[in-house]
């Protein structure tokens, strides 16, 4: 049924339809409201049977989603930013164990300096710990993407991210349909675990791999995640005969299907909205440009990437993150699909620490890039504010204690933190 | 001819014979039909107290349960020596996550079983000193605070032993490890840190809390049996010796056990919901002394010249732990 | 598209405010899409919330730069914080006082808008009869009924019984009722400009 909710609601609910038996919880903003709707849910016993933890730390949500996720039930949980940090040395535990967890993260910028508005540092910092990372549009995508997620990690025997932009999407009221519990019911069957703890068929879960096969295990769990290159489509194409909604897959395009057009503007997330509206702004002024939304981030769909941006003139890469000391990072992983091809790529990096996004920026940018104001294959930055970068600059050229960076700048800027946009 | 009482005093390991007593009194350890939980083949050291240990609380929780046990390991020692692939000495169903956090991941076993209604099958957490007092304490607070239904028991060779014999919060004064080496003003470990877990464990009322060695086997298995007959968070603290990392023969193991208890330095203690409800009595108290010496890791007090200073401190030690607790026997 | 910027201060209601807004023109058979600014929890400090409603699907999702309409939820905002930035003539002002206008200093300000766009209304004092609090959202969304039409006062009772279940929401409904009679009453020429 449509009706308008806040994202995190809206996710609590899809999730309580998949029937996960174990929920484990830990708060952190701005992922906060899911886990306590589907506290809620556990309490008035919508959601039954399901144990729900509240547990230590991050560390603590995530191993005992392991624990539980080892003895055959269906496990969630959701965290963002810090927390995913946290539990680092987890992720890959889950991953490299093969355990069909689902997790939310709420994505949000990572400190220092501490911040907690929305940007891809928490994901992207994480992208290689063998987890399948999504990303969704928009509040209804995340809905839909959680019970993709789930077929998706228990047919692979892989762990699942949905990555949702924090505040931007959990804070949003907006229009959603949110499957019913028959409708889920007939797409999510019950879990049957590759792998479980039972003692009338024990098993050793965990064990130390020496160099004679270490090897092999790790290249396994590549294969499995190139499975999912062709599972992804699959899952989100039952998903879309069920429910009439083409959320989730590879990666989409817009206009659809895509002519090939002079400028392509490629994200992840739910700026690929405001994005949209720029393309449509200036496909009515006659601008030759139009928007690529990888949606399926690892696995990486290399061949769906270089298939719809082979024949772009320039390909313009607009991340909400980026890898210290060298560069964009989707902007990276774009220009491995186009190797070999002339095709110059942007790297623009936008909206860290939540820093809007604006259709007016965006236009600006576009514009630059078609006039060759901008380089190619060089870092850029939107909405840099050069002035306060070159004060602080200056002031740690003029003498060794120059003080914290973020406090100067603060100071410069006449901002007490204090939720201004 | 007058009837006198004496006391008759089983010494030695109880583990073999057990003949003196009733076929139900008799030891897991004694009967043919015992799980044998970790079998044989595993790559302990000779000696190892913390192979001994986890043998003796399976076979027993095993018993408990009728075979209904999964068990969630901490990174360690007996993870490493239990499962060196591709073979696994482990008879019952086994995890081993990470270092930190086996108390959750139990945790977690243990709410998948609620929520598919199989609470039948119980929950058995284990780690070594390091891995349950150190990195995986907040976990462990955490479980017990929920009094989730777990059973967790502590293996404590008082180090970091599997990477090299480190110190731990567990690490006795005065222990000589890798990183408290017998120089510098305080040799081997100082004096004024560290954790006791039993009372932290008590501290958070739980069901149950014991300790025990690997010396007294009857009463080890009987705080398992007793473990298991409670739901919620229980705790076992079990002082198992190692060979290698305390500078001792192999087969000095359990007789270091026993004189761990017997000098008050270990004190043998079962508490429910934050009180003790019983202490194993010391018959005869032993001077620290005869308890350090066999163990290199102690022995630069014995050099020359001797550290009898050090000793003197130890044995205050032992002799508050006896007043604490009222171990000493009185008749 | 009709975009909606409403200012207020942690703990008056502003979220919820641009949520049931947004609500209210779902109920209406329109597309809306309400969303804050955001901070660590804390009453009393500056918030914005935002609501934009459209007739179609709405894509963008940056904060509203070029709002059609203010609401103002605390006038100790006036010459604080930036309320009126990208708001122009043709647009609306709504003010949550007792006072005038001009008291507030505004009476310059809101000579540029059309006849009939700005208005004030004592929502807090509305508030305080009705449920006893004063938290004037409920109130202020009667009156944006009332201002600006893009919404009807029974889509904004209906979103607040949705939300609001028993006593509660109908003493919302009820400030939202009298806030817009302030404004299309007998008495209402007087708290327009």
């Amino acid at each position: 049924m449509r009706r308008q909710l806040e994202g995190s609601q809206a996710v609590a609910q899809a999730v309580a339809r998949c029937r996960p038996q174990v929920v484990s919880a830990y708060p952190i903003s701005p992922q906060t409201h899911i886990v306590e709707g589907l506290s809620d849910l556990v309490r008035t016993g919508e959601l039954h049977p399901c144990e729900y933890l509240m547990v230590e730390s991050e560390f603590g949500a995530l191993s005992a989603a392991i624990g539980a996720s080892a003895a055959g039930a269906r496990t969630y949980t959701a965290t963002a930013s810090q927390g995913l940090l946290y539990m680092a040395e987890a992720l890959y535990n889950a991953s490299g164990l093969g355990l069909p967890i689902v997790m939310t993260v709420a994505n949000r910028a990572i400190g220092a300096p501490i911040n907690i508005w929305n940007d891809h540092s928490d994901v992207m910092s994480q992208r290689d710990c063998g987890w399948i990372q999504l990303f969704a549009e928009s509040n209804q995508e995340a809905v839909d993407l959680h019970l993709q997620a789930f077929a998706l990690a228990e047919e692979l025997s892989l762990p699942v991210m949905v990555n949702m932009d924090g505040f931007v999407l959990t804070h949003a009221v907006e229009p959603v349909d949110v499957p019913s519990q028959v409708e889920a019911d007939a797409f999510l069957p019950a879990f049957e675990p590759r792998q479980v703890l039972d003692p009338d068929d024990p098993v050793t879960i965990g064990a130390m791999v020496g160099p004679e096969a270490f090897t092999e295990v790790k290249v396994l769990m590549h294969a499995k995640q190139m499975q999912a290159l062709d599972m992804v489509p699959r899952i989100a194409g039952e998903f879309e005969e069920r429910f009439g909604r083409g959320s989730g897959g590879l990666v989409r395009t817009y206009p659809y299907p895509l002519d090939p057009a002079e400028t392509v503007v490629v994200a992840l997330g739910s700026v690929l909205g405001t994005i949209d509206e720029v393309v449509d702004e200036l496909r009515a002024e006659g601008v030759d440009v139009a928007s690529l939304g990888i949606r399926c981030f690892r696995p990486y769909p290399l061949e769906e990437i270089r298939g719809a941006l082979c024949h772009a003139k320039r390909v313009v890469v607009v991340e909400r993150a980026f890898a210290v000391g060298i560069g964009g990072i989707v902007g990276q992983n774009v220009r491995l699909a186009l190797a070999g091809l002339p095709v110059p790529v942007y790297d623009v990096v936008a909206g860290l620490g939540g820093r809007a996004v604006t259709r007016r920026s965006l236009r600006t940018l576009l514009a630059d890039v078609v006039a060759e104001r901008i380089e190619p294959h060089r870092l850029t930055f939107l909405d840099l504010n050069h002035e306060l970068l070159d004060r602080e600059l200056r002031r740690m050229g003029e003498r060794r204690k120059s003080g914290p960076h973020a406090e100067n700048i603060l100071r410069d800027l006449g901002v007490v933190a204090a939720g201004s946009h | 001819m007058p009837e006198e009482r004496i006391k008759l005093y089983q010494l030695g390991t109880f583990a073999v014979g057990n003949r003196l007593l009733d076929p139900d009194e008799r030891t897991v350890q004694s009967r043919s039909e015992r799980s044998n939980t970790l079998t044989s083949g595993h790559r302990a050291c000779q000696g190892c107290g913390e192979a001994l240990g986890a043998r003796y609380v399976l076979d027993a929780a095993m018993r408990a349960t009728e075979g209904r046990l999964i068990a969630a390991n901490a990174t360690g020692c007996l993870e490493v020596f239990s499962t060196p692939y591709p073979e696994s000495s482990w008879q019952l169903p086994w995890l081993h996550s990470l270092f930190g956090n086996a108390p959750a991941v139990a945790s977690g076993i243990a709410a998948a079983l609620k929520a598919q209604g199989r609470s039948d099958i119980r929950v058995v957490a284990q780690g070594g000193d390091g891995g349950t007092l150190d990195i995986g304490f907040a976990c462990l607070s955490g479980m017990f605070e929920r009094n989730d239904d777990v059973l967790y028991v502590c293996y404590d060779n008082e180090a970091y032993m599997n990477t090299g014999v480190q110190r731990s919060s567990a690490t006795p004064p005065a222990a000589r490890t890798a990183n408290t080496k017998p120089v510098g003003d305080e040799p081997g470990n100082v004096f004024g840190q560290g954790k006791n877990a039993p009372l932290i464990a008590m501290a958070h009322g739980i069901p149950y809390v014991a300790t025990a060695t690997v010396a007294n086997l009857h009463d080890l298995e009987h705080k398992v049996e007793r473990a298991m007959e409670l739901h919620g968070a229980r705790y076992i603290h079990v002082l198992v010796p190692c060979p290698l990392g305390w500078g001792s023969a192999s087969k000095e193991t359990i007789r270091l056990a026993r004189l761990a208890h017997e000098t008050g330095l270990f004190p043998v203690i079962e508490a429910e919901h934050g009180e003790v409800v019983a202490v194993t009595k010391i018959r005869r108290p032993v001077p620290v002394e005869e308890y350090l010496r066999p163990q290199k890791r102690f022995a630069h007090l014995f050099g020359d010249p001797p550290r009898t200073d050090v000793v003197a401190r130890v044995q205050a030690v032992a002799d508050r732990n006896i007043r604490r607790f009222g171990l000493l026997e009185v008749d | 598209m009709f975009q909606v910027r409403i200012h207020g201060r942690g703990g008056q209601g502003v979220v919820t405010a641009a949520e049931l807004l947004s609500v209210a023109a779902f109920l209406e058979g329109r597309e809306a899409q309400a969303f804050p600014t955001f901070g660590s929890e804390r009453t009393g400090a500056p918030v914005v919330a935002f609501c934009r409603m459209d007739d179609k699907p709405i894509r963008v999702r940056e904060p509203i730069a070029e709002p059609d309409a203010v609401i103002v939820l605390d006038p100790t905002l006036v010459h604080q914080v930036d309320l009126f930035s990208g708001l122009d003539e043709s647009g609306y002002l709504l003010v949550n006082t007792s006072r005038a206008l001009a008291e507030l200093g505004l009476d310059e300000y809101v000579k540029r808008f059309q006849p009939g766009r700005c208005a004030t209304v004592p929502a807090t004092e509305i508030a305080r009869e009705r449920l006893g609090r004063p938290l004037p959202n409920a109130a202020l969304l009667g009156a944006f009924a009332a201002l600006t039409h893009e919404i009807s006062l029974d889509s904004v009772a209906a979103a607040i019984r949705e939300r609001f279940a028993g006593v509660t929401g109908e003493q919302n409904i009820a400030a939202a009722e009298d806030a817009h009679a302030f404004l299309v009453g007998p008495t209402a020429e007087a708290s327009r400009a």
